[in-house]
Formats: C-alpha cells, structure tokens, sequence
C-alpha cells in the first residue's frame, strides 16, 4: 500500500512537473517556460546524435537550435526529446514537443489529415547510387546493365524498377534483408551498386574500409522532403518556424554568416537592413524581437554554415549540395524575401 | 600328527601394500578418460567440441587483440590499419555514455553514490554471514529507492493543490481499512458503518465532480471549490471516527492495526517531505538519463516492484474470495496476454492521447510502471507454481496451531514455496533485466540504445565500430545476469535443507 501510495504520488508529481502545454498559443507557452521542447532524432548521423562530449549535433538539431536562437537569442535554450520513428507524431499532436526536427518527410497524408503542418524544407533526399570509383561512371544514366544492392521490402526497391524501366535501362537486383549485408555483399563486389536514400548513402560510406574508392552519383530518383513539423491550428507558432528557416536562407543569400554579421549591421544594402531588424518590425509582427534574424545567424550561422558544419566538406560526410544549394545556385532552396 | 601350520599353504597376517590406483583413473587423465573420452563415440564429440570452442575462441581474441586497435582519436585511427579488428579507442571516448548515458558531466558523482551504495546494500545484503538483515533489508527497499530518486533526478518536486488534497484523501480512506485489517472483513464492517457510509458518500461527491464543476470559495487566501471541502470534510469524519473505534477498543489486533496505520502514515509523510525538500541539487531530467543507468533503474525497479506485488497476486489467485480472486485472474492474464512492445507502445502513443492535453507523464515513469506490472504478473505465476507445491497438510498443521491467514503464510507456506521457486524468480529477473532493452523503441536508450546511438556519431563510423560496441554490450550484459545466475545458485545450495535433489 505504502509503495502504491508512494508511485501514485510520484506519479502525479512528476506529471505536474513536466506540463507542457498543447494550447494554441505555443510561442506564449514557449516564452513563458524559457525554453523550446524539440523532438529529434534518437541517432541519424549528420542529423541529430549526439557527439563524444553528450552535445546533440547535426541538421536537424542545429534548426532547434536557430529557433531558440530566434526567440530566446540564446540558442542553448532548447532541451531535445529524443523520439523514435512511430512515436514523433504522438509526441507532437499530445503537445509533448513544441515542434518536431526529425527527418520526417513531407508528404500529402502527414500534412493534411494527420493535424500537422510542416514548415519548409531543410533537406531535400532522395534515392541515389554509389558506385566504385574505379568504374569510371559519373551519371546514372551510365548504369545500363548494372547489379543493384538494395534492401528487401522497401519503397527503394520499387523506386529503382521505376527509375531503370523510364530510362530504357536493364539491371539485375541483388536484394538482402539487413542494411549491414547490403554494405557488406557491395563491399565484396557482389554488385556495382549501391542504393539507397542519398543522406543514407554517405553516412554508410564512412563503413567501408576505403571511402575515398567510392563515389555517390549527383542524380537523386525519387522525392524525400525532410522538414521541421508544427501542429495545425497554431498560425503564429507555425510563422516563427517556418520564417526561422527562410531566414537562414535569406542570410546565406545576402552573404550574412556568424563571422560578418556584426560588419552587416552597418551595411546600407536595403535588403540587409531589413534582415538586421534596422528597419520595419517585421520581427515584432511574429511575436518576435526586431533583431530576431540577426540573432539566429550570430548563433548558430546561416544554413549554409550549418549545412557544411554537420553534412558538407567539413564534416565526415562530405555531402555535396546538390538540390539543397540555393536556387541562385542551380539548387531548390529558396526563401521569401522579408519585406 | 599333523602339522597345523604346515596344511596351509601360507596364510597372510598383514595387509597388503595399497597400490596406487591405475595412472590412467587418477587426476586430469583419469578424469578426461572418464568424462570425455569414455567411448569412441564420445571421443569423437569431445575433439569436436574442443575445436570448434578453440575456433570461436580464437577468432574473438584475433578479432579484439591481435588485430585490435587500441589507440587513436577519431575512426581515422581505426580505419587506418588495414584488415583492422575491434575499435577500442571508440569504446573509451564513448564508454562514458554507455554508462551514464548525456548525465551531465559535473553531476555524476550523483550516480556514482548510487551505484556504489547500492553495491555496498546488495552486497552485505547478499553474504548470509552478516549480521542485521532487517535494517539491511529496510535500507535497501526505503532508504535506498528514495535516496536515488532524490539523488538522480534532484528532488524538490513542486506537488500542485490538487495532488496535495489526492494524496490527503488516500490516507483518510487507508484509515477505513484499519478495521478491517483488525477484525476481519465482516466484523469489520459491522463495527464501522457509519464510517464506511460517509466514505461513500464523499466518493459519490468526488464522482459527480468530475462531470460538474462547483463553485469557489476563498478560503485563507487561495480558492478552493465547494466540493472538494466537503469530501475532505466527509472523508476526515470518517476515518476519525474508524481511528477512534480502534483506540478505543481493548483489542490487540485494533490496537497493533492501528499503531501500523499511524506509522504507514508518518512513513508516507516523511517521504514527500524527502522528495520536496531541496536539497541543493541540480534538478536532471530523466531524458538525460541514458546507458547502464536507464537499465539498473528499470531493472531493479521492475525487480523490487514485481517480486511483492507477484506475491500479493499469486496469493489472491488462490484466495477464497470471489472478487479477489477474479481480480487476481484478470490482471495476471491481461498483462500476460500482452507482448511488452505492446505495453510500451501503449504508455508512449497512446497514454498521451487519453491524458488531457498538456498532462504528460515522465516518459521513463511510464515505462517503469509498464515494466513493473508486467513483470509481477509473471512473477505472480512463478510463486503460485512454489504455493501448489506445497502439501495441504502445512496449511491444516499452521490451522490447527491457531495461526491467521497471513501468519500461515509468512511463517509457515512463503519460505517454503520461495525457495523452492528460486530457479524461476531468478529466471524472471534476469529475462527482465533483458527486456529493459525494448525501452529503446520508445526514444529511451538504455545500455544498448546508446550503444546503437553511438553508431551514428561520424566522427567513430567505421567498418568495425558497430561489431565492437556490440560486443561490449553483449559483455556487460552477460556480466550482470551471469552473476545473478550464480548467486541464485548459491542461495539454492544455502537453503536446499529439505528435499534436496542431486543435480542442481
């Protein structure tokens, strides 16, 4: 009796202590609890694990942090809920998490029937290939005739029928039912291929034994949209969210990154000054300081510091942009302008 | 005449000179001849054995040390020798999560004290020879759980009005039951219905409450609504006027009931004090909890929690009462009949979604509950198979002395059905202290959710990084549940004093 007495009390005490509210004015109940509940990822590399010294790193979490960055002008002001793949929109729909940061891919169902809403896209993936390098290809147009590695029983496996039979290409599949044996069977040469979604592909390339004798293809077959998630129904939350992310495009695009943003506080461009918060109240239209934007990239960079940071050249994943680039740049990332 | 000594041949008066025993049944060759090569057949079995256990054998130890790499910064180190082997550099910058998962650096002597202090408890608890068992005991399932708590997550917990008045409410109605503890479930009854009756009607109140909300009144300076005065109000009439019966009654049951009531009270009080007082502690949150403290915790709570609640069970399974019984039976075959996935997921996805939007429950809580239930339903099984085996003449003897129900039970069935089960307690505890591995499906990450985590870091992704951490997860699993394997074989030895069956 005692223990259940003492449990029930716990119980009640903990869940007292750990009201997060669901309400609809999630950028008030932010402010007022001081910080930003952020569903991450329990460990995708180059998006969200955390390092040697327990620091949760990556793309997704670096967004979290921008937020925090945005309305706190702190960006340590964010505490990570690490969620499992079944769990995340649970979390977020209870009000467990204010917004979720997990590589969830857009699609129609999850944006309209589900009560969600995502906010941009802070990554576009997609299926690719690696080949080795000694073969010489540099397109995937070149495949014709190659052996395929994939996975048993995934949307991978359809795509890649798709792709090869739109491009009058033949192909021979070598499926297996564990990612460690697909690495393992296009390591022994089992098959010229490897397949799968492209952010995959780099992170399972730093398991072979000599990365560097691989080479991921640019061409990308099939459409993985990840974004930062929000719940319906709250407009001013979901603005704050979904302008954080432009305003790390927008910074990239007018050249503002964490090293030159004090400089840019002087600059006459009107588009900078806008951006700085020196002219306008667009931030405090948001609910926001004016300086917001100028604090998001004074903390954490532009995204294309945080993309070469956790995915590009100086990280160990050595992604390339590619799609991701600005539009500016032959890639899709594109913001509106803040005006 | 005939010469006696003569007609026999020769007759012996001394022993013999004992021979040693044939070289080839003495020592390690006696024993390999007797033991593993006693026929052809099982010649062949044992060269093969032998083999294939110097092959496994040696391809661990090539694999961790003679191809091992054992120093470096980063999977460069690893990556670099080729046809490498186990990645130990990455097993030292990461084993510091393994066991205290993202703990904040500055506050670990917190789990260290844990740790050590439950060593030293378990450990002076474990040796018979010491003395003082019951404080033993008493520290370890009071002192020490509350002690961790406080140490782990902080303490100081902010208990809201409505949690207070709940809590309140709980121990008035506890006082109804003194009665019944005293006289037995009828003469309890009868002696206390008045009590019982306003009991009713405050939870009757309590009831219509929550459909129709009261209004409020201010009372020293903070509002409280009208109903919920009234339940107090009700339920404090009645357990005084139960606690009153008891003092007054010459009985000594009422009077031992009531002392224990009065002090499950005060125990009750002491430890929400304990918990709210601050105690200066950095509050960490259980999300930041991870690695071998995540699986202790959920281990030994399910452990502690599921061994008395099994008990209560099992014995409830076979009780004579109907109500008690069916609720015995229907308890033990939901959680049974449930995967523990499934309770997971139930308390992860969809507790959330029946709980009022913004009540969310510590996510490890959750999991605890779930853990613990589930595992006192087996363990509930475990003891009634002890309870069967013990012959009807114990319980008719423990009758025939004059002794109650739960006299019968704690002095004469429980030890002898405890021991006996032992093998299958144990059993239950260590697939337990396995099954803390499926918390990682709902975002906590015990020992080797990290370890699965720590895959992802670029900085230690190598071809050998994953086998390695593997392994040393497999090793500390096997570590901890092999101990406990052999001190339940201890303890068996140590207890078998009646019908003790070779081949334990």
């Amino acid at each position: 009796m005692k223990n259940m007495l003492m449990s029930l009390a716990l119980g009640a005490g903990l869940s007292v202590a750990a009201v997060s509210a669901a309400s609809a004015a999630t950028l008030d109940d932010v402010k007022a609890k001081g910080f930003i509940q952020c569903g991450a990822n329990t460990s995708l590399i180059g998006f969200g694990f955390p390092d040697d010294q327990n620091n949760w790193t990556g793309l997704d979490v670096d967004f979290c942090r921008a937020l925090a960055a945005a309305i706190f002008n702190d960006p340590t002001k964010v505490k990570f809920t690490p969620l499992s793949a079944k769990e995340r929109f649970t979390a977020l729909q209870s009000g467990e998490i204010d917004v979720l940061s997990r590589n969830t891919t857009w699609t129609m169902s999850r944006d309209t029937s589900l009560g969600l809403k995502f906010a941009g896209v802070t990554y576009y993936d997609g299926q690719g290939f690696m080949v080795k390098k000694s073969l010489g290809v540099n397109s995937s147009l070149n495949l014709n005739g190659a052996s395929v590695c994939t996975q048993t029983g995934t949307t991978t496996e359809l795509n890649l029928a798709d792709y090869f039979k739109a491009n009058n290409m033949t192909y021979q599949v070598v499926a297996f039912e564990q990612e460690q044996e697909v690495l393992k069977a296009y390591e022994d040469g089992r098959c010229d291929v490897y397949t799968t979604d492209q952010s995959g592909i780099y992170a399972q390339r730093l398991k072979l034994a000599a990365p560097d004798d691989h080479v991921v293809l640019p061409e990308i077959i099939s459409k993985e949209p990840l974004g930062p998630v929000v719940r319906q129904g709250d407009d001013a939350w979901f603005n704050v969210v979904k302008w954080t992310y432009f305003a790390l495009l927008n910074a990239e695009e007018l050249g503002i990154t964490s090293k030159n943003v004090g400089e840019m506080m002087n600059s006459t461009n009107p588009e900078v000054t806008r951006f700085m918060g020196k002219e306008g109240d667009f931030g405090v239209a948001i609910g926001l300081t004016n300086d917001w934007a100028a604090q998001i990239v004074k903390h954490v960079g532009n995204y294309g510091e945080i993309f070469e940071r956790n995915l590009g050249e100086s990280s160990q994943l050595k992604i390339a942009r590619g799609k991701n680039a600005l539009w500016t740049k032959g890639g899709l990332q594109y913001a509106p302008p803040i005006r | 005449m005939t010469d006696l000594s003569s007609s026999h041949a020769w007759v012996r008066t001394k022993d013999a000179e004992r021979l040693p025993p044939p070289p080839n049944t003495t020592g390690v060759v006696g024993w390999l001849l007797q033991n593993l090569f006693n026929t052809p057949l099982n010649s062949v079995f044992t060269i093969i054995g032998v083999a294939f256990i110097a092959w496994i054998g040696w391809g661990i130890i090539e694999w961790a040390i003679i191809r091992g790499v054992f120093s470096g910064e980063s999977r460069d180190a690893c990556v670099a020798v080729p046809d490498s082997g186990a990645c130990w550099p990455y097993v030292a910058a990461k084993f510091h999560q393994f066991v205290y998962g993202f703990y904040p650096f500055d506050q670990r002597w917190r789990v260290n004290i844990c740790f050590i202090v439950g060593a030293i408890a378990l450990a002076t608890m474990a040796i018979p020879s010491l003395p003082y068992k019951k404080w033993n005991a008493l520290f370890l399932l009071v002192v020490y759980p509350l002690m961790t708590f406080v140490l782990l997550t902080g303490g100081n917990l902010d208990f809201s009005t409505s949690t207070l008045l709940g809590i309140v409410g709980l121990l008035l109605l506890s006082a109804l039951i003194v009665p019944l503890l005293a006289f037995g479930i009828e003469e309890g009854v009868q002696r206390n219905r008045t009590a019982l009756l306003l009991a009713g009607a405050a939870l009757l109140i309590w009831l219509v409450t929550l459909f129709i909300s009261m209004p409020e009144i201010n009372l020293l300076g903070s509002f409280v609504s009208v109903s919920t005065l009234a339940v107090v109000a009700l339920l404090l009439a009645a357990a005084i006027m139960s606690l009153v019966h008891e003092a007054s009654s010459r009985d000594v049951s009422a009077r031992s009931a009531l002392l224990g009531w009065v002090g499950a009270c005060c125990a009750v009080i002491a430890v929400l004090l304990v918990m709210t007082v601050d105690f200066g502690l950095v509050a960490v949150e259980t999300q930041q909890w991870g690695g071998l403290l995540v699986t202790m915790v959920v281990a030994i709570t399910g452990i502690v929690a599921s061994l008395p609640l099994g008990i209560l069970l099992a014995l409830g399974r076979r009780s004579k009462m109907p109500v008690v019984r069916l609720f015995s039976v229907v308890f033990i075959e939901v959680w049974r009949g449930v995967p523990l996935i499934t309770v997971l997921f139930m308390s992860s996805i969809m507790l959330p979604l029946f709980l009022p939007e913004g009540v969310n429950f510590d996510k490890l809580l959750r999991a605890l509950v779930g853990t613990a239930l589930f595992s006192a339903a087996y363990m509930a099984e475990t003891v009634r198979g002890g309870l069967q085996a013990i012959p009807k003449g114990q319980y008719e003897a423990a009758q025939a002395l004059g002794l109650s129900y739960w006299r019968t039970m704690s002095l004469i069935v429980l030890p002898q059905a405890l021991k006996i089960v032992i093998p299958g307690i144990v059993n239950s505890f260590i697939s337990l202290f396995k099954d803390t591995t499926l918390v990682l499906i709902i975002g906590l990450f015990d020992l080797l959710g990290i370890v699965k985590a720590s895959f992802a870091d670029p900085k230690w992704a190598a071809p050998q990084t994953a086998s390695t951490g593997f392994f040393v997860a497999a090793l500390m699993f096997w570590v901890f549940c092999f101990g406990m394997s052999r001190y339940s074989i201890y303890m068996e030895r140590r207890l078998a004093t009646g019908h003790k069956r070779r081949g334990i």
